[in-house]
């Protein structure tokens, strides 16, 4: 305790405090894409893949099989395939763009799965009611369905974006300087690990409570008990 | 020129035949219910004349015209003429017995918000439940979520309005009152086409009555022929059986 104390005024240095700034920016702007994004791509491939909005079938599996496929590569395997895709089709991108396209990617598939859950929670009889009073499917979904969907998405939702916070730290194997990263160059120059570690703990803390909050305000407004 | 008539109407699902040549015809303010046992294809036959299933062989001519089930646009328009009150109510769960009733007329038809309001106020009142507007379906009754039902079929004004086994979800003291509904509409001179299980309220009701089996028309009369003096062996030992308790 006494070490850490004393070595506290050289570690938050103006030179490291915007270091780790930069850093937690990084994690913070992943974080994101990947919940931000994925989840507008994720539903956009949960609703392709209900054939009770979507009649052509190819839409369908397309959607299907993107899902299926981007669940089941493991993060960091992605994060290559993006990579040397970018490589091979001669795109000059950053490594935080390779970074936040894999973590876009992977989010909207497994974001996808949550939707979809949600989405087929609701009995079919209420497409069905529906249906026959000449509602579209876009709109059945969205002044019916989706109002009686948001419980069941948004708690495993909210689990999957914390992960994913969690999980953009694996960025740094491609060199992007996220929080992580930055904890173990700071560990590396000298700083003990319990300064370096136990400063960007409390950074990702403040990162993910601030989204807890969010999702607990988000299911008072969208999933109020009353309609479950 | 009958209201609607039927004309070997055949569907499946899947590979499975759930609907053989199925004929049957419904003059305008008349009342046809269909009987038969469980399986019979009698709400498969309402399902495919809603277009929620498509027929593979057969004719629908409502009003002279004939659907095409094939055709988006038809089917919209077929849609419009019908409204189904369905054996689980289906209401919708997230809104209010008021926002039942009125959310197709103004979403679906756009018309206007104050009219349709107007009109959905009454509907509910004649269906008894004016005390209950703002009340949500899990906060009702079977019974009242059931007229409810009846009210937002009628909101959509339509010709000819499809009752599907409406009273079999209900506690038994709780179908009185939907039945009661329903004769009041039916004096009113709605064409109704009924599934039901009420043997006494189809004697009662009916102009015609349908006997299904397997899929299959065996049996049509009014009632009086289909209930005292069938003429096939299936409908007399139907009828036989359901009568008996």
């Amino acid at each position: 305790m006494a070490s850490l104390i004393e070595e506290a005024p050289r570690f938050f240095s103006y030179y490291n405090l915007i270091f780790l700034g930069q850093a937690f920016a990084f994690t913070a702007l992943l974080s994101l894409v990947g919940c931000g994004l994925g989840f507008l791509i994720g539903f956009v491939l949960a609703v392709l893949r209900n054939d009770r909005i979507v009649g052509f079938a190819p839409l369908r599996w397309f959607a299907t099989i993107y899902v299926e496929i981007f669940r089941r590569i493991p993060f960091l395997v992605k994060l290559m395939v993006v990579f040397f895709g970018f490589q091979l089709a001669g795109f000059d991108a950053s490594m935080f763009a390779v970074a936040a396209t894999t973590v876009a990617l992977s989010a909207s598939a497994f974001s996808a799965e949550n939707i979809r859950a949600g989405l087929e929670s609701v009995h079919k009889n209420q497409w069905d009611a529906a249906e026959t009073m000449n509602m579209g499917g876009l709109t059945a979904l969205r002044r019916v369905i989706l109002p009686q969907s948001w419980a069941i998405i948004i708690p495993p939702s909210m689990t999957y974006s914390v992960g994913l916070v969690k999980s953009t730290s694996i960025a740094s194997q491609i060199g992007v300087l996220e929080l992580t990263y930055a904890a173990k160059i700071l560990n590396q120059k000298g700083f003990s690990a319990a300064i370096c570690f136990g400063t960007i703990l409390i950074l990702y803390f403040l990162l993910c409570y601030p989204m807890n909050l969010f999702a607990s305000h988000l299911e008072r407004r969208l999933a109020p008990s009353r309609h479950r | 020129m009958p209201h609607l008539v039927i004309d070997r109407l055949s569907a499946n699902y899947g590979t499975a035949p759930v609907l053989q040549d199925v004929s049957l015809s419904v003059e305008r303010g008349e009342i046809v219910s269909i009987i038969g046992p469980s399986g019979s294809g009698k709400s498969t036959l309402l399902r495919v004349l809603t277009g929620l299933l498509k027929p593979h062989a057969g004719v629908v001519h409502v009003a002279g015209t004939q659907i095409d089930y094939g055709s988006a646009a038809a089917l919209r328009k077929v849609r419009d003429r019908f409204a189904v009150v369905f054996q689980q109510y289906n209401l919708f769960q997230n809104m209010t017995a008021l926002r039942n009733v009125t959310i197709a007329p103004t979403i679906v038809k756009k018309r206007d918000a104050g009219e349709v309001e107007r009109e959905a106020r009454a509907l509910l009142e004649k269906v008894g439940l004016s005390h209950r507007i703002e009340a949500y379906p899990d906060e009702l009754s079977g019974g009242q979520q059931q007229r409810v039902a009846i009210a937002r079929a009628l909101a959509l004004k339509p010709e000819i309005l499809l009752l599907d086994e409406v009273t079999s979800a209900l506690d038994p003291e709780l179908v009185a009152e939907v039945l009661d509904t329903i004769r009041v509409l039916a004096a009113e001179g709605m064409t109704m086409l009924i599934v039901s299980h009420e043997m006494g309220f189809v004697r009662e009701i009916s102009s015609k009555v349908v006997f299904m089996a397997d899929g299959k028309v065996v049996e049509v009369g009014p009632p009086s022929q289909i209930f005292d003096a069938p003429q096939t062996e299936r409908c007399a030992d139907f009828v036989r059986r359901i009568l008996r308790h």
